[in-house]
């Protein structure tokens, strides 16, 4: 099969083509425009406009290959393609631009202005600019298209260290302020100009990453087989060590990290707390809770009004330790109250009755009528901050926030795995896989659900006390189905039942776009961080619904394929350095 | 041991059983035959709480369990396989057997994140016991099986793990819904011994649905015929197999046929 | 765990019970709302539920087909609004609103149908046919993905103020008399408007071919697929008419309230799925008469309930009220009011 498939190449480019308009009109393109990534030529305006070009170049002649077919030879077509399906693309973007440099639509589409037809056409009018508009489109996916010419190995660290080059671009913040912690600020300085990256700094990132991913490849291989090592004692050993590991990089990580950096993590750390939470609903005990919000907010209410000096009803003072306790009780309360009568239901209608829970108790705190004790719309301010010894923890000082996130994060690491690791945790797998089935095993299934359900109550009224105490001040608003929707996207981003799923998919998305109120690293992105989170949730489901860093069981549910046998028989039995990879990833 | 007086059950206008009396003595092996749609595995369903019966009542041991939930009538002792083997199919083998003995062991939430001695010890207990479970069958769900996802073993031994994840619950009397069924004659006649030795080795009651005549002659001390809801024979091997209403209910009346 | 939850509904009767007579104890005393406001209430109540329900719709049929709750249906809804929203303005400026405003209404009703009907086929062919096979709360959670994308993609488009439609005209805003009963003409038309629409679908589902195959696949897809039904083409048009009722409800949001934004389509669209549970998923004049029955909750609900037990600023709690009618129709009868039409795989 050689020659080009005209009509695949169409439907790529047209593909390509609507992603650049997508990206011009919702404004992604303008508001990124002048945030450059590589010094001084490309911006993540630039990124976001043509990411999607090489990869329609190359998907215009990536035919699957069928077992005992022969691979169709690799040639000049593949670069025509490729170039066929820029150019379609840089053609519609370009007729866009023409059309909107033609009428005033402004009145109806926002951002379709006469700004973003200077950008597009980099400042050089309607018709000289459109050349350039068009010939970049074309010529990226001719570069998508020819890396199908290039052999598996050698595509692969392309593409990883063009990743690379752009992720050290994007976490300039970062890099720059870990580079100055340890004292080489001067290299900070030369490397990064306007907060971007100089293209040599890049290219070298670039050759550096290539030349090096084989190298970490094995490593990462390695370091898999050892924490996955067969034997049952070494494995507990080795993950001994490397918790050890993880604990002492956790205490250096603040320090290098500045207080702004901190503040983040201290989100991360947070959000982390919530989503192991919401990982014991969803992940283990197969709940979907779109209502987790109502935990936060009554841990969080709970604490403000009986540590705050100005509380509107309960002018008590407590400490946080001594609120603390009640705080968990009323969790526990709310997880039954909310828990019974939905945990008989089917999985769906739960979910919309969480929801429905989460909603009526945000109502509530903002209610005239509870205004007396939780204050309204005006919330509950001055909550005080967490006393440690003669220090005090608040939002004020992130660096003490963030170990304090920690300390609760690992303990609630732990509850998840003591309880994933025991009776509890084998009958939650056993409904979640049939539940007809559990109960004729002798399993109380409605109880045991309960348990899921109080015990991630309890995570996240944790998660609200922390909140009430960093932030000070405590507003119905803060607790949205927003709060609710975002954990559930840190939890299926990262892995749904598993641990270190859930800690990447924390990182990843708070640390990076931020949470529903609390900005990221990439604070720029706040207006459209939801419409990322949206993208995402979907772009997970159709394509990795295990997530980033999938629980091998629950990667197989997920993915239906019950019968795949052969995958497992692949799998030698014995031996440490087994490729641990799940089926199918 | 159990006793069934009248039982109905029937699904919109079809009636699964209709009014069927039956008991089932300590330490006997009772075989429940019948053309397909006899109400078999119906019966099954509603002795084991799955479904709720619509008249009559199932004692067992001198209390009445209907309408108890299912995991209740486990845990009373009652413990049952599936006709269309219903493993946890992504848990490992050894998993299967543990989860069944959740009614038997008792250490919740508390105990799991504190990691006390006495979940250790009955960790340790559970674990045993599964793999001490697995061996009657053998050296087939043994060692490296342990580990492996039920998925990946082959139907036979499925069939053998519904047994023994069963057994796990620590019943008194065991409901077999056609344990042999697609296994080939050394199989079958390895698992026909087995069923014997639960009931003389174990101490256990057996209830088992078969299509397989050997097996049942073979293991049956009495014999129960259900034709359409209802109980059409009952006795050894020999006398119902030779029962008018019996032949009828399998091959039709010819004069019906012809 | 039952005797708890027995307690809930025993509870729930009572609180129900002693906040009517509350109320009603505080009306014979000459407080509270007067006759008229609370004929107002009613009328109001029925003219939103009708929206609902048309909303509702939508969510019984694809779950009704699929088995899954469609989340984003409420952004389809506000999608038609919106669209809807600049046809209205540009028919404003040239003047045609105000002098032939019935053609106008029909132009934008038009294109707000036109929009939802595009948004929700597009959403099924790319987000929910590839997961066709999957455990089904894998497509509810891409579908809260696809609500958060559609509204930040609107608001992109769009921006996010509120956009006020123009006003109506004035024979519309007075009060029409009508068997003796005082109505708004607005909610008077948005009843009006419901009633045809339902009455239509009613026909489309009974009598056509295309109603027909849809009743088929919701029944069974492989037996239908077998009957030579095309099940692909029958789920895009079950989608493609559920776009359009929303669109219809969207024309009549903006007849009732005016604004539209982005999140206009966050609470409708949960309350319209109430009100299809409330009416037995699955079963369209169900689902109709279930929106009716949340609008009258929700309209009258506050004031006949809450206010009797004292409890100032009820009218903040309409929402409450229209979650805890949908937490308490899911513990007293799943199944709905009228009766849920699912096949047996969905019910499960």
């Amino acid at each position: 099969m050689t020659g080009v498939d005209l009509r695949r190449t169409l439907r790529w480019g047209s593909i390509a083509g609507a992603v650049m308009v997508f990206t011009c009109a919702v404004g992604l393109f303008e508001a990124f425009e002048d945030r450059l990534l590589v010094y001084p030529f490309l911006s993540l305006g630039h990124v976001l406009l043509l990411w999607f070009l090489p990869l329609a170049g190359y998907q215009a002649t990536n035919e699957p290959v069928l077992e005992g077919m022969e691979a169709p030879s690799k040639g000049l077509h593949n670069a025509m393609a490729g170039l066929g399906a820029g150019l379609a693309g840089g053609i519609l973007i370009g007729a866009f631009t023409v059309i909107i440099d033609a009428v005033d639509v402004r009145d109806v589409f926002v951002r379709l202005s006469a700004r973003l037809v200077d950008l597009l056409t980099h400042g050089w009018g309607v018709p000289g600019g459109l050349v350039l508009l068009v010939a970049v489109p074309a010529l990226l996916g001719m570069a998508g298209g020819m890396l199908h010419l290039v052999s598996a190995p050698v595509r692969r660290r392309l593409i990883l260290a063009l990743e690379w080059a752009l992720v050290v671009a994007l976490l300039e913040q970062v890099f720059s302020q870990v580079l100055r912690q340890l004292r080489l600020g001067a290299v900070g300085n030369i490397i990064f100009t306007r907060r971007a990256l100089e293209w040599w700094a890049a290219l070298a990132v670039a050759v550096l990453v290539a030349v090096l991913a084989e190298r970490a490849r094995g490593g990462i291989g390695r370091i898999r087989g050892y924490l996955f090592a067969a034997d049952a004692v070494r494995r507990t050993r080795n993950s001994i060590w490397s918790a050890l590991a993880v604990l002492a990089f956790l205490i250096v990580l603040p320090q290098l990290l500045g207080s702004l950096l901190s503040e983040l993590l201290a989100n991360v750390g947070l959000f982390l707390l919530m989503g192991l939470g919401l990982n014991i609903v969803v992940g283990l005990a197969g709940m979907l809770d779109l209502g987790y919000v109502a935990f936060f907010a009554v841990g969080a209410y709970t604490v403000g009004v009986l540590t705050s000096p100005i509380s509107p009803r309960f002018d008590v003072e407590w400490s946080w330790w001594a609120a603390l306790p009640v705080a968990i009780l009323m969790s526990v309360i709310a997880g039954v109250l909310v828990g019974t009568p939905v945990i008989r239901m089917r999985g769906d209608y739960l979910a919309i009755v969480t929801l429905g829970f989460g909603e009526i108790v945000r109502i509530l705190f903002l209610s005239d009528w509870l205004a007396p004790t939780f204050g309204g719309a005006q919330g509950v301010r001055n909550v005080p901050g967490i006393p440690v010894g003669v220090a005090e923890i608040r939002g004020s000082q992130p660096v003490g926030v963030l170990y304090f996130a920690f300390g609760l994060v690992l303990v609630a690491a732990w509850v998840s795995w003591a309880l994933q690791e025991s009776r509890l945790g084998r009958a939650w797998t056993a409904i979640r896989e049939d539940e007809t089935v559990a109960a004729a095993m002798g399993i109380n299934v409605v109880r045991a659900k309960l348990n899921a359900f109080i015990v991630g109550a309890i995570l996240a009224g944790l998660g609200g006390a922390l909140f009430a105490a960093k932030v000070g001040s405590i507003f119905p608003s803060s607790f949205e189905l927003l709060v609710s929707i975002i954990v559930l996207v840190v939890v299926i981003v990262g892995g749904m039942g598993n641990i270190p799923g859930v800690a990447v998919g924390a990182v990843l998305l708070i640390g990076v776009l931020g949470g529903p109120t609390q900005p990221g690293l990439l604070a720029e992105f706040a207006e459209f961080k939801l419409l990322i989170y949206g993208a995402l949730l979907v772009f997970m489901m159709l394509r990795k619904p295990e997530g980033l860093l999938p629980s091998v069981r629950r990667s197989r549910e997920l993915r239906g394929d019950e019968l795949s046998q052969d995958a497992w028989l692949d799998r030698p039995s014995g031996g440490a350095e087994v490729d641990a990879r799940p089926a199918g990833g | 041991m159990l006793e069934i007086w009248g039982l109905h059950k029937s699904f919109g206008g079809v009636h699964a059983l209709a009014g069927v009396d039956l008991r089932v003595d300590e330490g006997e092996i009772v075989s429940v035959i019948g053309p397909n749609g006899a109400g078999k595995t119906s019966f099954f369903n509603v002795v084991t709480g799955l479904y709720l019966p619509d008249g009559g009542d199932i004692m067992f041991e001198g209390r009445s369990i209907v309408g108890l939930e299912s995991s209740e009538i486990t845990e009373a002792g009652i413990a049952r396989t599936f006709q269309n083997v219903r493993l946890f199919l992504n848990m490992t083998v050894l998993e299967n057997v543990m989860v069944a003995q959740h009614c038997r062991t008792r250490a919740g939430a508390f105990r799991a994140v504190l990691r006390t001695p006495f979940l250790r010890k009955e960790e340790a207990e559970i674990e045993a016991r599964a793999k001490e479970t697995l061996a009657f069958f053998g050296s087939r769900l043994v060692g490296y099986r342990f580990d492996q996802p039920a998925l990946s073993l082959s139907y036979a031994n499925r069939r053998r793990l519904e047994i023994a994840r069963a057994m796990a619950t620590r019943p008194k009397l065991l409901l077999l819904d056609e344990p042999v069924a697609g296994m080939n004659p050394r199989e079958t006649a390895e698992l026909t011994g087995l069923i014997r030795k639960l009931r003389d080795e174990m101490g256990l009651t057996v209830v088992v649905i078969e299509h397989d005549m050997r097996v049942v002659r073979d293991v049956s001390d009495r014999v129960i015929v259900l034709d359409h809801g209802v109980k059409i024979a009952e006795g050894s091997y020999d006398e119902v197999s030779s029962d008018e209403a019996v032949i009828e209910a399998y091959l039709g009346r010819p004069a019906e046929v012809g | 765990m039952d005797s708890f939850l027995w307690v809930v509904r025993i509870g729930a009767i009572v609180l129900l019970i002693w906040g009517v007579a509350g109320t009603v104890v505080q009306g014979l005393s000459g407080q509270g709302p007067t006759g008229e406001a609370w004929r107002d209430l009613v009328v109001a109540g029925i003219a939103q539920g009708a929206m609902y329900g048309l909303i509702a719709l939508g969510y019984s049929m694809v779950y009704g087909v699929l088995g899954f709750i469609n989340f984003a249906h409420g952004e389809v809804f506000m999608s038609g609004g919106m669209v809807g929203f600049f046809v209205a303005n540009y028919l404003w400026e040239v003047g045609l609103w105000e002098t032939n405003f019935v053609l106008a209404i029909l132009l934008v009703l038009l294109s707000s149908i036109l929009t939802s009907t595009l948004v929700a086929v597009i959403v099924e062919r790319i987000a929910y046919r590839p997961l066709r096979a999957s455990p089904r709360l894998i497509p509810l959670i891409t579908s809260i993905g696809i609500s958060f994308f559609l509204q930040y993609t609107f608001a992109g488009l769009f921006g996010v103020a509120v956009k006020n439609y123009p006003p109506p005209p004035e024979s519309l805003r007075s009060r029409i008399s009508l068997l003796g009963l005082e109505i708004e003409g607005s909610k008077l038309l948005v009843i009006v408007v419901a009633v045809a629409t339902m009455v239509g679908l009613y026909l489309f589902v009974e009598k056509t071919r295309t109603g027909r195959s849809i009743r088929a696949v919701a029944e069974d897809k492989e037996i239908a697929a077998l009957m030579g039904i095309d099940v692909n083409r029958t789920i895009v048009a079950t989608f493609a008419v559920g776009g359009a009722m929303a669109g219809v409800a969207g024309t009549l949001w903006a007849l009732l309230f005016r604004g539209v934004s982005f999140i206009t389509g966050f609470l409708p669209g949960i309350k319209a799925f109430t009100a299809a549970v409330l009416g037995g998923i699955g079963n369209l004049p169900g689902a109709m008469a279930g929106g009716v029955l949340l609008g009258l909750f929700e309209g009258v609900g506050p004031q006949l309930v809450l206010a009797g037990f004292g409890i100032p600023g009820v009218s903040q709690l309409k929402d409450v009220v229209a979650f805890t009618a949908l937490v308490l129709v899911l513990i007293f009868k799943p199944t709905g009011l009228f009766g849920e039409r699912l096949s047996a795989e969905d019910r499960a």
